[in-house]
């Protein structure tokens, strides 16, 4: 079996969509001649040619648009917005067009294309280059919404995006693309064209990171990475065990998942890079207490990036929830 | 396909014009100085993030020309509008050089970002093509209250593909803005060659569909580029609207330090190009006319270094900035709650060390230990 890290499992991915099904293509700015600025579609240019992965001018609107009319048409496209502040020129389209494609032709063409968003902070980029900003995506009916954690995770859930009808936001944190390897097992877990069904199960189903039962952490992206740590963390100092469940899908929640383990741990907090203010954690934190109040021995807790701009890089640890901080606000919870 | 407005000659084939009646010969020398202070800080700004001392840097290598022409050919008064690739551009408006050196080691407020009235200079834009609406929109507000103030705006190749750009142009021809559209074609954009960019044979002729006027100058040439903006601006200053002017060169360097050309691009064509380069060129031509000796020559350089290496002292004077930086301004009006009791969380937990910029970046072997994007 193979070790990849996420890049390689992205990579192995759109590989294997490609050579089952030729409707698969791929697009966006230097995803071809370089591979992307990540490389994740290196080499697919020259396996399989000019006319299906394409190296296009830079316009995401153009991009996005052109996804949604191939899609009408019955190809499977799969763009790549070069990085997570530059998807909102294409806005409108995801929002307007990609989103209500289904709803408005009565589920006759649904625009199946896949939005990868590589998103997120820590790599010391340089300004407007780190914003997370899946909740605008979640907010929005019509698009599902996932976010993969491990290279194996990332292979099988964009196979999955792939072959799934609806739009799928895919976001790609960054900062993990390479700090981790995996072994990815070479056999795909679904064949395309038919495994809607399967697909549409990988795609709503969290993941436990990390088990543990005095409370749990929900989280996804990078900063699961980060919620395991201080897990770690609050083992070591304080002999307390804490789940870590990683989301995966952020639209639609795995409510069974997120409800269960509240209910089992009693205890709760939520943890994302993106601002607070309606993001992600105010959904799970409010699904938590309409639904299992009476099973919680304290309120959910939030530890998230604060309502302001990402930061320039020098300050982007303050701005990226860090160990210390998600230990500090598991800690809250637990003395509540 | 017409040759471009060219007035400085190589030396070897191409012939010299006279410069422009309208510049003396101090004016020229001026622009001289202008090219020396922005390829002294281009070179060190590369050399500082090979040592670890900046982030990712956009190098304009080479595009001097198209930086320092078009800003002499301004009035102090009017506006500017830079990209990522004219990031330096503010230090000829009086901007401290460590401001911008420090913006690209990752420090915000008051370290990275500078005052844009005081100097009249827009922040510098990354999202391509998304300033030009704001230097039509500026420059349409100056012409509303009669003040004879112009916008000058870059854009790259690249960004012609952009919607935001063509509602610019559009905006600027019907309102009739004082506004100057420079456009750096450089041919690339990333990886992405401008014959990919675009089915036209020119960018130039993208304005016909705008009924703007366009020109299409050398961009190795300081003078080239100043004559045709200073065209453009009398133009916008007689009430006459805007131009677009395409400024055709090449990006002789990497798009970025992350980024290896290697990968894309036969380099062999950049080497050629490297022998048009704007700095060299114009002084053969200025000692040609008689109107640049060595000894100024020579003292110009070394009036550059010591700025540019003061302002690095600067720089790394500066304190690490404190987490408060996260919470100002980022509304005019003071801190909404949700951002106080951020700061009040902050506080309560321990600062680890501070960051560092990431050191020197392999290019072409994207490791695992290098999770550095390519992109600027
Ligand atoms: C909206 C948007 N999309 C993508 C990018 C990533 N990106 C940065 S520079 C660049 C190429 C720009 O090319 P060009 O306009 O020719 O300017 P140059 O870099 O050559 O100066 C791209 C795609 C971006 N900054 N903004
Ligand atoms: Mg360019």
């Amino acid at each position: 079996m193979p070790r990849l890290n996420m890049v390689e499992g992205l990579n192995l991915a759109l590989d294997q969509a490609m050579a089952q099904d030729d409707r698969v293509l791929v697009m966006g700015e230097d995803v071809a001649r370089t591979g992307g600025v990540f490389r994740v579609t290196a080499g697919l240019l020259d396996k399989y040619g000019e006319e299906r992965v394409i190296d296009t001018p830079l316009s995401e609107a153009g991009i996005v648009g052109a996804a949604i009319g191939m899609a009408l048409y019955g190809l499977l496209p799969v763009v790549e917005i070069q990085f997570d502040t530059f998807v909102y020129p294409a806005f409108e389209q995801i929002v307007v067009h990609a989103a209500r494609y289904a709803w408005r032709t009565r589920g006759e063409v649904p625009a199946s294309i896949v939005i990868r968003i590589p998103f997120g902070g820590g790599v010391r980029a340089p300004e407007l280059h780190s914003d997370s900003p899946e909740a605008l995506f979640v907010h929005v009916p019509g698009l599902k919404v996932v976010c993969p954690t491990t290279p194996a995770l990332a292979r099988d859930l964009l196979l999955a995006a792939i072959s799934h009808p609806d739009p799928v936001i895919f976001m790609e944190p960054k900062r993990i693309y390479r700090t981790g390897r995996d072994e990815v097992p070479e056999k795909a877990p679904l064949l395309l064209p038919e495994a809607d069904g399967e697909a549409t199960q990988l795609l709503s189903r969290a993941r436990v990171a990390r088990p543990g039962e005095d409370l749990v952490m929900f989280s996804y992206g990078s900063t699961v990475v980060s919620c395991c740590e201080a897990a770690q963390k609050l083992q070591d100092e304080r002999g307390v065990s804490a789940r870590v469940v990683d989301l995966v899908s952020l639209y639609p929640l795995d409510v069974e998942s997120i409800t269960g383990a509240a209910s089992e741990c009693g205890r709760a907090i939520v943890v994302h890079e993106a601002p607070r203010t309606a993001g992600l954690g105010a959904e799970v934190s409010s699904l938590i207490h309409e639904r299992v109040m009476l099973d919680l021995e304290a309120p959910v807790g939030r530890v998230t990036g604060f309502d302001v701009p990402f930061p320039q890089f020098a300050n982007e640890d303050d701005y990226i929830p860090s160990i210390d901080r998600i230990a500090a606000g598991a800690v809250k919870v637990l003395d509540f | 396909m017409e040759e471009p407005l060219r007035i400085i000659g190589d030396g070897v084939g191409q012939p010299d014009w006279a410069p422009p009646v309208e510049l003396t010969e101090k004016d020229l020398v001026a622009m001289y100085r202008s090219l020396v202070i922005l390829r002294t800080f281009d070179e060190r700004a590369v050399s500082l993030q090979r040592q670890g001392r900046l982030g990712t840097y956009a190098l304009y290598w080479g595009e001097e020309a198209t930086h320092a022409g078009p800003l002499h050919a301004c009035n102090d008064s009017d506006w500017l509008f830079p990209t990522y690739r004219q990031n330096s551009i503010g230090v000829l408006r009086g901007v401290k050089a460590a401001t911008i050196l420090a913006w690209w080691r990752g420090y915000g407020g008051a370290h990275g970002f500078y005052q844009v009235r005081e100097h009249r200079v827009a922040p510098i834009c990354v999202p391509i093509a998304t300033h030009l609406p704001h230097a039509v929109g500026l420059s349409w507000a100056a012409k509303k209250r009669g003040d004879g103030i112009c916008a000058l705006t870059w854009l790259g190749d690249g960004a012609t593909s952009e919607g935001d750009f063509h509602e610019a142009m559009n905006f600027a021809s019907v309102y009739k803005t004082p506004t100057v559209l420079f456009c750096v074609n450089n041919q690339w954009a990333i990886s992405t060659h401008v014959s990919r960019q675009t089915a036209t044979p020119t960018l130039v002729e993208k304005c016909v569909a705008y009924a703007m006027p366009g020109l299409r100058v050398d961009g190795f040439d300081v003078l080239a580029c100043w004559k045709a903006t200073k065209e453009a601006l009398d133009r916008a200053r007689a009430g006459d609207g805007p131009t677009f002017i395409e400024a055709v060169c090449y990006r002789i360097g990497a798009h970025g330090t992350a980024d290896d050309p290697r990968l894309y691009r036969d380099e062999a064509e950049s080497e050629r190009y490297r022998a048009l380069e704007p700095l060299g060129r114009y002084r053969a031509y200025l000692q040609r006319l008689g109107a640049l000796d060595d000894d100024q020559a020579s003292d110009i350089h070394d009036e550059a270094k010591a700025l540019i290496a003061a302002a690095v002292a600067e720089m790394e004077a500066l304190d690490f900035p404190g987490v408060e930086i996260l919470f100002d301004y980022v509304y005019a009006s003071g801190r909404p709650d949700p951002l106080t009791e951020g700061l009040d969380e902050l506080r309560s937990i321990e600062r680890r060390p501070e960051v560092k910029p990431l050191g020197p970046q392999p290019g072409a072997s994207p490791g695992d230990a290098d999770p550095l994007p390519e992109g600027a």
